[in-house]
């Protein structure tokens, strides 16, 4: 892979303008739906829950609702992107140059990071005001959000060559997507939950995106972090050699 | 030297064989038409020379270069025209060439992009939306889109149809002139009068399979030859003369359509109908066209 050839600089590009250009969409909305999160729960909820010692509920809320957003738009950049490209068929622009499949993977994986992040970089400076947050291991911070960014942008690769058509993307969305993010600790700690309820949740890479992320905030978390790394790291790398195999296959793209 | 070279390509849809084991070799600088009937199997043909569908057997090279195992050299010697009207709604024209230009590994690409948009006057058009393009002006940036990065190997699929005679005299303009500065030039189109007058050699699809492949001169003669148009004003046609009665069904009263295949058999034919006591009313010798030759392959039972 050569990030460096003009090939691979122009699909990101093309990838990250064309979010851009309908910045209202993919990045306004997203941070507006959060902010109701926020004020929703925060409002309901604040002084009722204390999940971490000396930490409100509202401080708790942030950086998990500021990773769901990473997570849910790098997601839904790379999958909108591919099979909105496929559906219209001017996929054909990309598959026809001389472009191999790690550069197109790694571009469209990169360009859903930059969503994933501008947006949730939006929502945290727009809900920080609400409560007093502190950052006891940025680099943590840094890590799983990248990380995790770069997780959901690599399942929409793979949602977005499987989907033939956009009920399938939403099927893929709604049932999995939504459920594990919700279900992965961004509304409470897992250690709130019946014991079977905390067994499961350990079966969600999305819990330990979230929790990790989480400890760069706090210091507290439910995992230790490097925990979380190594399965996040491996989930990655997993998923990783999935939409290479797909592309390298030229798995319902090249027929 | 060879600019594509196709060797024994097969693909098949489940029970359906697409292409059955085709090979043709289209020579560099070259017109070269590739015809057929709906499902013929030339856009399959066409989008696995472009990458985009993979053989089940068989290779397929340009400029020496194997479309899958050395796809990035192969894909830069060529620019394919799709049949079907695809563009990004997100960006310009200008926005989309030079995206395509980029995929291509140029930078800076503005003075050729700027060129191509004049030759296909698209130049007061290049800073709209191509949501806001007409039809044809779609089809115009399909056709820059397929040239930004100079391919010596230009693959045209149907590029004129549904589009009106203004595009299709700039594009052959456009065309022709990078044909004669040395691009290879491949066409498939549904208007056989174009195919005539543009291609030096066509390949002609049915079924999968090459049933016909020769200049356009070549086929004409060897295939079609020419029609003698003869209208008789008393006596009938000689039995033996009627195994060259052309198109049956159109024969009207004493008017008859004989394929001849050179002067000296005129001769003949018009000897054999003095010594029958048949006078000829009006003669006429008209030459074949592609469309003659088409409908005489496509008619044969033999796939």
């Amino acid at each position: 892979m050569n990030f460096m050839s003009v090939g691979f600089q122009t699909l990101f590009y093309k990838e990250t303008l064309r979010f851009w250009k309908v910045a209202t969409q993919t990045v306004a909305a997203p941070i507006v739906t959060t902010m109701l999160y926020l004020l929703i729960f925060g409002h309901v909820l604040e002084g009722r829950v204390e999940v971490y010692p000396g930490v409100s509920y509202t401080g708790f809320l942030i950086p998990g609702l500021v990773m769901m957003s990473v997570l849910q738009n790098a997601f839904a950049n790379s999958s909108s992107s591919l099979i909105q490209s496929k559906i219209t068929g001017n996929l054909v622009f990309i598959l026809v140059p001389p472009l191999s499949h790690w550069e197109i993977i790694a571009a469209y994986v990169l360009a859903s990071m930059v969503r994933g992040l501008v947006v949730g970089c939006g929502v945290f400076l727009i809900t920080a005001w609400f409560a007093d947050l502190s950052f006891v291991a940025p680099l943590w911070i840094l890590a799983f959000a990248l990380l995790g960014a770069a997780i959901l942008g690599t399942m929409g690769v793979i949602a977005g060559i499987w989907a033939e058509k956009f009920d399938q993307l939403a099927a893929f969305q709604n049932f999995l997507i939504m459920p594990a993010t919700f279900l992965s600790g961004v509304f409470y700690s897992i250690h709130s939950l019946p014991p079977v309820w905390q067994t499961v949740s350990h079966f969600n890479p999305f819990f330990y995106m979230i929790d990790g992320f989480r400890h760069g905030f706090f210091g507290v978390s439910d995992i230790a972090p490097w925990t979380s790394l190594a399965i996040v790291s491996l989930f990655f790398v997993l998923l990783a050699a999935i939409a290479v195999n797909l592309l390298a296959r030229g798995y319902k793209l090249r027929h | 030297m060879t600019a594509i070279q196709i060797t024994n390509v097969e693909k098949n849809y489940k029970s359906l064989k697409a292409l059955d084991g085709v090979s043709l070799s289209i020579e560099e600088g070259e017109f070269f038409g590739l015809l057929g009937p709906n499902g013929a199997g030339k856009t399959t043909l066409i989008s696995i020379i472009a990458g985009l569908i993979r053989p089940d057997a068989g290779r397929v090279t340009i400029h020496g270069h194997d479309v899958i195992t050395d796809f990035r050299e192969a894909r830069k010697k060529l620019g394919v025209v799709p049949q079907e009207l695809v563009f990004d709604p997100f960006f310009t024209v200008r926005e989309t060439l030079r995206l395509q230009s980029g995929y291509f590994g140029l930078k800076n690409n503005d003075k050729w992009i700027d060129e191509v948009m004049d030759n296909l006057d698209l130049s007061d058009k290049a800073d709209v939306n191509m949501r806001a393009l007409s039809g044809g002006m779609k089809r115009r940036v399909l056709v820059a889109q397929a040239l930004v990065h100079k391919p010596p190997v230009i693959v045209l699929d149907e590029p004129t149809a549904g589009v009106d005679v203004e595009l299709r005299q700039t594009l052959w303009k456009f065309i022709s002139r990078l044909n004669r500065a040395g691009h290879t030039v491949v066409l498939t189109t549904h208007y056989l009068e174009e195919a005539q007058a543009m291609c030096q050699r066509v390949a002609m699809l049915k079924a999968g399979r090459v049933v016909a492949l020769d200049t356009m001169a070549a086929l004409i003669r060897r295939i079609a030859g020419s029609q003698l148009v003869l209208r008789l004003a008393s006596g009938s046609l000689p039995p033996e003369l009627r195994a060259l009665v052309l198109h049956d069904e159109q024969q009207e009263g004493n008017t008859y359509n004989l394929r001849v295949t050179d002067y000296a058999e005129v001769e003949k034919i018009l000897a054999r109908l003095r010594e029958a006591g048949a006078v000829i009313d009006e003669m006429q010798l008209q030459q074949a066209d592609l469309e003659d030759i088409f409908l005489q392959i496509m008619g044969d039972k033999t796939p």
